[in-house]
């Protein structure tokens, strides 16, 4: 089923001429707001039945017995599914097909691999039965001493990091650079394991008919889970039907089908009814992917003027026993400040978790703190403020590549948060500021940065006979808005005012918008819209142009532009023709395009392209008590072209709180001898509560790219965290004195650091 | 959960005939049992459904001068409940610094006694847990903790007790009225939860079929109304439970403290009443010296349980923050962060 | 064991038979009455999604006991707003963006509906902050939330106004 959102009456959503750049409120928002907007777990097919998963609590070892019996015995239990009892798959799920094909747990053996690992499901007629049907299988094991954490065993180089990147990167003579350091800072860096922890559970509502298989799930990459799932269960992709209008947020944990969707999807097979599965909060902490812990040892040298001589950035990341994800955590070391020398090495050491994933901002979260934190330190080294250091240490190329940068605004954002925050004057020394109440106060400052990636996506464009216009794409809305700005370009891309187009997205039966991930989905499949939108408007253009009777006749593909639903010739405005005119005449119910949008391979050899940004934060800290609150943050991002500010204010806003988040508040606590997370929920693994996000400011600085993309998008998905997390922990410093390394920044550092 | 009988007893009396029997647990709001039931924690048979028990959701003055809550008063209600925010302010900073809105609108004051501790290995059914489980163990001890007990803990167990409100309460001397199978009785809130020494498993002074039916403040509590805190820190600003929290409440004649009660959570199993303290601070100048001599004492007997001990040194500094602000005078209205150190009226 | 109860949803009374006391409200209503406006993010109080209001007061639902409350006026999500018309607070949330992803916004409507009758923030921003803090939106929109409660409240009080003037 393909979702069509009628389109609100809001005056706010009629604009006529240019959509883009619009501050429009969201298309679905009285759907969000009216609790009428359909997750995944909202579904009900009739016959639908529950699957529950009992999961491992046992990082390491064998599942030995389980009770099936007792699970079987409670009254409205159906089946139970275990490696002994479950569908044949026409793939072995640890089959490495590709690098996005990640090994999965789906009953194959009784092997143990990470604590909350699906050993068996459970399915009953209602959620309650499969609930205690799935406590009732106690399962028993043979258990194995678990690896924890970044030292429990030998580190090796890994082949790539993150996708596809070297894991080290070696531009200019390191050496040299050390030895030219008049002071050389070196720090060792920690940070946590991190959850994604959307707010909507993984859930998955599925329906076999034969050998064609429906589904409700929320997905980042429809067409990516539509070929796994075929490689799985041996049937065509276009067999699979995937709906995911709304994701209750992905942050890159639904980019990529996940083990216990496969699961709900084998357990409908086996019974033969629709099932629904939703993953607990407390079994996200495992088989969904996560941010892991790193250790990043970080040298930077500065000359006697405080230009930079060398950076050099190694991590240790953590990642699973059976399979491969490396965050790309050093790399971040890249692009950003000039320096003649500059080395970025990964180490990794396999322990017993679920497989890290991408998590917002992969590599550069983790690396972003590390390096801004330590450029703070190297700017206090040389008793120059963090900003004068950074504006000192600009790039005016990319450092490790040399290629100019496709646009860079970085220092208009320096130029304008620095305004808007009130920076100047701030005192070097720390400990200096405090409130009218006695707290200390801090000032810290981070530059954002994140590159602006593209996939592969499609869309196709339709003007019918009435004159309106469809767009029809399968992309994603995990909250960024995809349904309101990618009906805005596709708005404009047809000539038509916004509410004469019917936008479809969110179904994998739509054309393949490629994967919701990297900040780049706006600008791909923007692209994708933009190029069919072209294409269907040059298809009227020569309906018109060729035929006698129009008043267009003869006026050449190039020479007519599209705008409110008529095409009007280039060179005489006065002389148009309506769609619906044009197609009546030619006697068409519609006429259709589509259109792609990739990255353009000539323009990346040419130029780095990333967008960049600037943040600044205030903290206050309690002397004594020791308790950080963030009480200010105002940042400044050059991101390419806007498409909605709106909703670019809210990505960058949401990315903010991460950082402050990062700096702050989140950690899973991992038992150290058995490997199990001890905070699997929402209590105690803190993510930002309301009251701890202060007033905030984004600022978007202008910049017209040429060469990212035709419209110019560079994303703002992920861009606010970094820099941000960097801007909080230095502010921490500057409040205290205390340079805290081992994030995030908890209550005895400070305590104990101001005693 | 696991399957139970539900049974919505008319009196007190049926309560606790239904409560007495083996596998029964009171259900009164269900923010806490749930919770535990939901994760295999707790595994009731049956539940006795104390919600609509007669008279028990009242707040009353009685002819002595002492107030008695009924049980089943809603956290919320008690903490907006103006006169008692006047009276006893300590306790309804407490109460709206807990949880989140949504969870006071639920929750009573009898559940909130009852409260279990938040200690990650008694919630994880795969740990061992001598609470849980008597004599499989306490993997908290060698484990992840740093934020537990520093007082009053024992090999057995080095869990907290989680609630704000009761920290208050026990510093004001709060009464447990008590119905069970042989009448009604009433202990101090003091002597409800238990160290755990070696039975970690009993965590109250509770006999089965026990129901607590109300809580009384003595008609001394009052006396403190004028300067009286409650302090927690957290790693939120809000929705955390506390990693040390304090109370503190003064009754200061001409310019000395005639009496101080004070009292500390987030430190031990129970929430601690500091009496050594109280008596450093009886007929002192309300100063700086004395706050930090009375902190001292009140955590003379601390040692760390594992990688907590700064929290031996924030419970100190807690105490003299509490104390500081409760001499400067209780503000006029429940600051805009409640127990937060950046409530708007704090100052360091 | 079949356990009656009876309950006014939005305004409609609903008899229901209950086959399972363990059923809670918010499975009820999700999983049982087809109201799934109302969102599981953790089932254990810690989130705030699932938050209805009960006999007028906000809590989470997912900690409740269906059977517990026989004889409650429940409002959900689909309850809020009249004949087509938004509630104040929800017009308020759409001109803030005070959501992204949406799934935690049913239960922040829900809590600032809840919030505003309570009349404990007033017009104070860091009120509102403290006392929305039961809800958790990991994208991170609490600033649109904490403005969209503030100005429904305003309007809610300047329309009340109107009215009794």
């Amino acid at each position: 089923m393909t979702v069509e959102l009628s389109l609100t009456r809001d005056p706010a959503h009629i604009r006529h001429g240019s959509n883009i750049g619009q501050p429009m409120t969201r298309t679905d928002g009285v759907l969000k707001v009216t609790g009428k907007a359909r997750y995944a777990a909202d579904n009900h097919p009739p016959g639908m039945v529950y699957a529950v998963i009992a999961t491992s609590c046992i990082a390491r070892g064998r599942v030995t017995a389980l009770d099936v019996a007792a699970a079987r015995r409670h009254p409205g239990v159906i089946d139970v599914m275990t490696p002994a009892h479950k569908p044949e798959l026409a793939e072995d799920p640890d089959a490495k097909g590709n690098p996005f094909a990640f090994r999965m747990e789906l009953l194959q053996s009784d092997e143990v691999r990470y604590a909350n690992q699906a050993v068996a499901v459970v399915i009953a007629e209602t959620l309650e039965a499969a609930t205690e049907g799935a406590a009732l299988l106690s399962p028993r094991y043979q258990v194995e001493i678990a690896r924890v954490g970044l030292d429990a065993g030998e580190a090796y180089a890994p082949p790539v990091v993150g996708i596809g990147n070297p894991a080290e990167v070696r531009h200019g003579d390191i050496d040299a650079g050390m030895a030219a350091a008049a002071k050389l800072t070196d720090s060792t860096y920690q940070t946590p394991a991190q959850y994604h922890n959307a707010m909507e559970p993984h859930a998955i509502v599925a329906v076999w008919d034969g050998d064609r298989l429906f589904i409700d799930t929320p997905s980042q990459g429809m067409g990516f889970a539509q070929m796994r799932i075929a490689g799985l269960f041996g049937i065509p992709p276009a067999n699979i039907h995937i709906n995911s209008p709304f994701l209750g947020g992905g942050f890159g944990s639904k980019g990529l089908i996940s083990g216990p969707q496969v699961l709900g999807i084998m357990a409908a097979k086996l019974i033969g009814r629709p099932v629904k599965l939703v993953l607990r909060r407390s079994q996200m902490y495992g088989p969904v992917g996560h941010r892991p812990p790193t250790r990043q040892r970080i040298r930077i040298g500065t000359d006697e003027s405080g230009a930079l001589t060398v950076i050099n950035h190694e991590a240790r990341v953590t990642t699973s026993s059976f399979d491969d994800f490396y965050e790309p955590a050093a790399d971040a070391s890249h692009t950003l400040y000039a320096s003649p020398a500059i080395r970025t090495a990964h180490e990794a050491v396999r322990v017993d978790t679920g497989t890290p994933l991408f998590m917002r901002a992969p590599g550069e979260a983790t690396g972003s703190i590390v390096l801004e934190s330590a450029i703070d330190e190297a700017a206090f080294a040389c008793g120059i403020d963090p900003l004068e250091f950074r504006l000192k240490n600009y790039a005016e190329v990319e450092p490790t590549t040399g290629k100019p940068f496709s646009s860079k605004a970085l220092r208009q954002c320096y130029a304008k948060a620095a305004e808007r925050f009130g920076w100047a004057g701030r005192p070097l020394q720390p400990k200096q500021m405090r409130d009218e109440n006695g707290f200390l106060v801090g000032w810290g400052v981070g530059t954002a940065t994140f590159p602006a990636i593209m996939f592969q996506g499609n869309a196709r464009a339709v003007i019918r006979a009435d004159g309106k216009g469809v767009m029809e794409t399968g992309a994603h809305d995990m909250g960024q808005g995809a349904w309101t700005a990618l009906a805005q370009i596709s708005a404009d891309s047809l000539g038509l005012d916004f509410d004469q187009l019917t936008f479809r997205s969110g179904s994998s039966d739509l054309p393949d918008a490629g994967i919701a991930g990297g900040s780049g989905h706006t600008a791909t499949v923007g692209a994708a819209i933009h190029n069919a939108g072209a294409a269907v408007i040059a298809k009227l253009a020569e309906l018109a142009t060729s035929d006698q009777r129009s008043p267009l006749f003869g006026a050449g593909n190039a020479g007519v532009v599209a705008r409110a639903g008529r095409l009007h010739r280039r060179d005489d405005d006065a002389r148009s023709e309506g769609y619906a005119d044009i197609l009546a005449r030619a006697g068409l119910a519609e006429v259709d395009a589509t259109g792609s949008g990739a990255a353009d391979a000539a323009a990346q050899s040419q130029y780095a392209m990333h967008a960049h940004g600037a943040v600044f934060a205030e903290v206050k800290v309690d002397p004594e008590l020791g308790q950080i609150r963030a009480t200010r943050l105002v940042g400044a991002f050059a991101a390419g072209r806007i498409i909605n500010p709106l909703m670019v204010q809210s990505q960058l806003y949401g990315g903010m709180i991460w950082g402050l988040s990062f700096a702050l508040h989140e950690e899973a606590v991992m038992d150290h001898r058995s490997g199990r997370i001890l905070n699997a929920n929402l209590a105690e693994y803190h993510v930002p509560v309301n009251a701890d996000v202060p007033p905030m400011d984004v600022i978007t600085v202008d910049e017209h790219d040429p060469h990212v993309n035709p419209l110019g998008i560079k994303g703002v998905g992920e861009i606010g965290i970094t820099g941000s997390a960097g801007a909080v922990a230095n502010a921490v410093f500057h409040a205290t004195g205390i340079r805290v390394r081992n994030f995030p920044i908890k209550i005895e550092e400070i305590v104990m650091g101001l005693s | 959960m696991m399957n139970f009988d539900y049974v919505r007893p008319a009196s007190v009396a049926d309560a606790i005939a239904a409560g007495s029997e083996k596998g029964a647990s009171y259900l009164a709001s269900g923010t806490n049992l749930l919770d535990l039931m939901k994760g295999g924690v707790s595994r009731p048979s049956r539940l006795v459904d104390v919600t609509r028990l007669p008279g028990l959701d009242r707040i009353e003055h009685l002819a002595d001068g002492s107030l008695r809550i009924g049980a089943l008063v809603r956290n919320a209600d008690l903490a907006h409940d103006a006169e008692f925010a006047r009276n006893y302010p300590a306790v309804a900073e407490a109460l709206l610094s807990g949880a989140s809105a949504q969870l006071r609108n639920a929750a009573t004051v009898g559940g909130n006694l009852m409260q279990r501790t938040r200690c990650a290995y008694f919630y994880d059914a795969g740990s061992a847990c001598n609470r849980r489980w008597p004599g499989a163990g306490c993997d908290a001890l060698k484990g992840e903790n740093r934020l537990h007990a520093v007082l009053g803990w024992s090999e057995g167990c080095i869990a907290t007790h989680p609630s704000d409100f009761c920290v208050p309460l026990v510093a004001l001397d709060a009464i447990v009225e008590i119905e069970g199978k042989g009448g009604r009785r009433e202990l101090p809130l003091e002597a409800l939860h238990r160290l755990p020494g070696e039975t970690p498993e009993r965590e109250t002074a509770l006999e089965r079929g026990d129901l607590i039916v109300a809580l009384r403040l003595p008609s001394e509590a009052q006396g403190f109304a004028r300067h009286a805190r409650y302090i927690k820190v957290r790693e939120r600003t809000s929705y955390a439970f506390a990693v040390v929290s304090a109370a503190a409440a003064l009754r200061i004649v001409d310019g000395k403290i005639r009496e101080a009660r004070l009292a500390l959570g987030g430190v031990a199993a129970k929430p601690w009443r500091a009496r050594e303290a109280e008596q450093v601070l009886a007929g002192a100048a309300p100063d700086a010296a004395a706050y930090r001599e009375a902190a001292r004492a009140a955590l003379a007997g601390a040692k760390p349980s594992g990688d907590n001990a700064f929290k031996i040194e924030l419970a100190q500094r807690i105490l003299v923050r509490a104390l500081t602000l409760a001499a400067a005078g209780t503000p006029d209205r429940i600051p805009a962060l409640p127990g937060s150190p950046f409530s708007s009226v704090a100052g360091a | 064991m079949n356990l009656p109860l009876s309950l006014t949803i939005n305004g409609v009374r609903r008899d229901i038979v209950l086959d399972d006391p363990r059923v809670t409200l918010l499975d009820l209503l999700r999983e049982r009455l087809d109201l799934t406006g109302t969102k599981k993010g953790c089932d254990r109080g810690q989130c705030g999604a699932c938050t209805i209001l009960v006999d007028g007061r906000r809590i989470n639902s997912c900690l409740a006991l269906a059977v517990s409350h026989d004889g409650a006026e429940i409002t959900t999500i689909e309850g809020v707003g009249s004949g087509g018309e938004l509630h104040p607070v929800q017009a308020a949330f759409i001109a803030h963006d005070g959501f992204q992803c949406g799934f935690c916004t049913p239960g922040q409507i829900m809590s600032g509906i809840g919030l505003i009758q309570e009349g404990q923030a007033g017009d104070d921003p860091e009120r509102v902050r403290e006392c929305m803090s039961g809800n958790l939106c990991r994208c991170g929109a609490y600033q649109g939330i904490t403005e969209a409660v503030l100005e429904a409240q305003s309007d809610m009080t300047a329309s009340k106004q109107r009215r009794s003037a």
